[in-house]
C-alpha cells in the first residue's frame, strides 16, 4: 500500500472545468489542478467576478465539474447522492453574506443541520448548539431571528452552522467580507484555532479553504496560496512566494482598493 | 438533490426561448407559445414525478424536523383558512344553493333537488372553489416564499448542510395542501348545504329538512365519495407542484419573484380545470 492510502488529499482537483452557478453553459475557469493535503489552510484569491464562489462550489459538490473531476475525501462530488452523506457532511460551507434561514432564530439555524442529519428534538440538539452559540459569542442572539441580524453576526451563525456536524474540511467563501475590524480579527484568530486544533473538535486539525480579494489580513507563512485570474487557477505557494511575485494580478490583490479602509 | 432540481428545469430552459428575438409573424408567435407551453408540462411533469420519488423514499426521514413542518402547512392550508371558508360557504349556501332550492321549489321540480344539489355542490362548485381559494391564498404565499429562498441563496444553502430542498421544503407542502383542499372542501360542502336549506327556509319553500337531506344522501353514491376525495387530494397534489415549481427549480432573482407568481396562479387555475375535466370524463365513464 503507497502512503496516500494512508494520507489521501482532502481534496483533488484534475482537469477540472468551473461552471458558473448563474448559468450552466459558462465555463469560469478551465483545466484546475489542485490538492489540498489534510490540515493544510489554503486561502484562494481573486478579484470579484473572478469565479471564487462558484470555485468553492465545485469543491462543495454545490456544482459539478464541466470537465475533468473533483474529488473529497477520494469521492467523486459528481457522485455525491444519498449513499455518500458520509462524505459530503466532512465538509462544512460557510457562504459569502451567510445565506441563513432568515425565518428561523439564530439557535434553530444553527441546530437545523445537526436535527435533520441526525433526527435530533429540538431539545437535544439545543444543548450542542447552545455550547457552540457560546464559543462564538452568540448566545445573546440565540432568539433573535436571522433576518434581524448584522452581517457580522450572520457571519459568525453561518460558521456555527457549518461546525455543529463537525466537518473535516470548512470551505469559507469571503469570510471577511464586509465585516468590521473587531470581527475581522476575531474570526481569522478563530479560524486559526480550528486549524491547529480547537478543543471542541477534540484538538483535530481542521483542513480550511477560504476565498478573498484581498490578501493582505491573510499574511501567515504556513498558509498556502492561490490565485484566480482570467479563467485561471495558479499555485503561488506560501506568503513570500506570493509577496515578491511579479504578477500585476496578485500586486492588485495586494493592493488596498481605492478608497477602502481595513 | 441538485442534480434532480437543475434536470426539471434544463429539460425547460425557458428562459432561452422567453430571450428569443421576437417572432416576425404570428405563427410563429404561436408556434413559440405552443412550445413554451410544452415544454412547461414536461417540467412539471419531471419536477412531480421527482417530489413523488422523494415523499416515496422519504416520508419518515428526519422525522423531528419534518413533523413539525408537515403539521405547520396543514395548519396554513386547512386550519388557519377555516374562518375564511366559513364564510365562503355561508355565501355559497345563500347565493347557489338557496337560489336553486327556491327556484326548483316554484316550479315543482323538487324531485331534482339532491342531484342538482349532487352535482353543482359536491362534485364540482365545493371541490373547485376550494383549490382557487387555496390556490390564491397559499399557492401564490408558496411561489413567492420558495421564490425569495431561491433568490437569496437558502436553497444551496440546505444543500450545503446535506439536507434535500424538495424533501425539506415539498414535500410538507404537498402533504399540507392535499390534506388541507381535501378537509376544506368536506367543510364547504357541508356548510353551503346547510347554509341552503336555511336560506330556502327564510324563504318559505315548502320542504322539510328531513327531506332535503333525504334526496341529497339518496343522490350521493359511494363513486362520489371516492373521486370527492381523490380529486381534492390531486387539486393539492398539482397545485404544489406548479407553485413550489415556479418557486424552486429555476434560479431566480429577487426581481424576477413577483412575475413568477403571477405565472404559478395562471398555470395552477389552468391545472386544477384540466384535473377537473379528467374527473368529469371519469364520472362519464364510470
Amino acid at each position: 500500500m503507497n502512503e496516500s492510502h494512508f494520507n489521501p488529499a482532502v481534496v483533488e482537483m484534475c482537469g477540472a472545468g468551473i461552471i458558473a452557478s448563474r448559468d450552466s453553459l459558462l465555463t469560469v475557469m478551465k483545466n484546475v489542478n489542485w490538492s489540498v493535503a489534510p490540515g493544510e489552510f489554503w486561502v484562494v484569491a481573486g478579484q470579484q467576478q473572478s469565479g471564487k464562489s462558484d470555485f468553492l462550489m465545485t469543491v462543495a459538490g454545490l456544482l459539478l465539474p464541466s470537465a475533468g473531476s473533483c474529488r473529497v475525501f477520494g469521492c467523486e462530488t459528481d457522485a455525491f447522492g444519498e449513499a455518500q452523506m458520509a462524505e459530503r457532511l466532512r465538509v462544512g460551507f460557510v457562504f459569502a453574506g451567510g445565506k441563513l434561514f432568515n425565518q428561523l432564530s439564530v439557535a434553530e439555524n444553527v441546530a437545523l443541520p445537526l436535527r435533520y442529519q441526525k433526527n435530533l428534538a429540538a431539545a437535544e440538539a439545543a444543548q450542542v448548539a447552545d455550547v457552540l452559540l457560546e464559543m462564538l459569542e452568540l448566545t445573546p442572539f440565540a432568539d433573535t431571528t436571522a433576518a434581524n441580524l448584522s452581517a457580522n453576526w450572520r457571519q459568525r451563525v453561518a460558521l456555527a452552522r457549518a461546525l455543529i456536524l463537525k466537518p473535516e474540511l470548512l470551505l469559507l467563501d469571503q469570510p471577511l467580507g464586509g465585516l468590521g475590524v473587531r470581527h475581522r480579527h476575531w474570526l481569522l484568530q478563530f479560524l486559526d484555532q480550528l486549524w491547529h486544533g480547537h478543543a471542541w473538535f477534540g484538538g483535530q486539525p481542521m483542513t480550511l479553504v477560504a476565498t478573498t480579494d484581498d490578501l493582505r489580513p491573510w499574511r501567515h507563512e504556513r498558509r498556502k496560496f492561490a490565485v484566480l485570474n482570467e479563467q485561471s487557477f495558479s499555485v503561488a505557494g506560501g506568503w513570500n512566494e506570493i509577496a515578491s511575485s511579479a504578477s500585476p494580478a496578485v500586486k492588485e490583490l495586494l493592493t488596498e482598493p481605492a478608497g477602502a479602509t481595513m | 438533490m441538485r442534480g434532480n432540481l437543475a434536470k426539471a428545469f434544463q429539460l425547460t430552459n425557458l428562459q432561452v426561448f422567453s430571450r428569443a428575438p421576437l417572432p416576425r409573424s404570428y405563427s410563429d408567435f404561436l408556434g413559440r407559445k405552443i412550445f413554451l407551453g410544452l415544454l412547461t408540462v414536461q417540467g412539471l411533469g419531471a419536477f412531480a414525478l421527482i417530489t413523488l420519488g422523494v415523499i416515496l423514499n422519504k416520508f419518515n426521514a428526519a422525522r423531528s424536523v419534518m413533523q413539525p413542518r408537515v403539521r405547520h402547512e396543514i395548519n396554513r392550508a386547512g386550519v388557519s383558512l377555516l374562518p375564511m371558508f366559513f364564510f365562503v360557504a355561508l355565501a355559497l349556501g345563500f347565493l347557489v344553493v338557496g337560489q336553486t332550492v327556491s327556484a326548483l321549489a316554484k316550479v315543482g321540480a323538487t324531485n331534482y333537488l339532491g342531484s342538482t344539489m349532487v352535482i353543482v355542490i359536491v362534485r364540482e362548485l365545493g371541490p373547485l372553489l376550494t383549490a382557487m381559494l387555496v390556490l390564491a391564498r397559499v399557492g401564490t404565499a408558496n411561489v413567492i416564499e420558495l421564490g425569495t429562498a431561491r433568490a437569496l441563496g437558502e436553497v444551496e444553502a440546505l444543500e450545503a448542510l446535506g439536507i434535500d430542498p424538495v424533501h425539506y421544503l415539498i414535500m410538507p407542502r404537498v402533504i399540507g395542501m392535499a390534506l388541507g383542499i381535501f378537509s376544506l372542501t368536506i367543510y364547504l360542502i357541508i356548510g353551503a348545504l346547510a347554509s341552503g336549506y336555511l336560506f330556502a327556509f327564510l324563504q318559505d319553500v315548502p320542504l322539510t329538512p328531513g327531506d332535503y337531506f333525504k334526496q341529497i344522501t339518496e343522490a350521493l353514491n359511494w363513486l362520489d365519495f371516492v373521486l370527492l376525495a381523490l380529486k381534492t387530494v390531486a387539486f393539492g397534489f398539482f397545485i404544489a407542484i406548479v407553485t413550489c415549481y415556479h418557486g424552486l427549480a429555476q434560479p431566480l432573482r429577487l426581481d424576477d419573484v413577483s412575475r413568477v407568481a403571477v405565472r404559478a396562479v395562471t398555470q395552477g387555475v389552468v391545472v386544477c380545470v384540466l384535473v377537473d375535466v379528467v374527473f368529469i370524463v371519469l364520472y362519464l365513464v364510470t
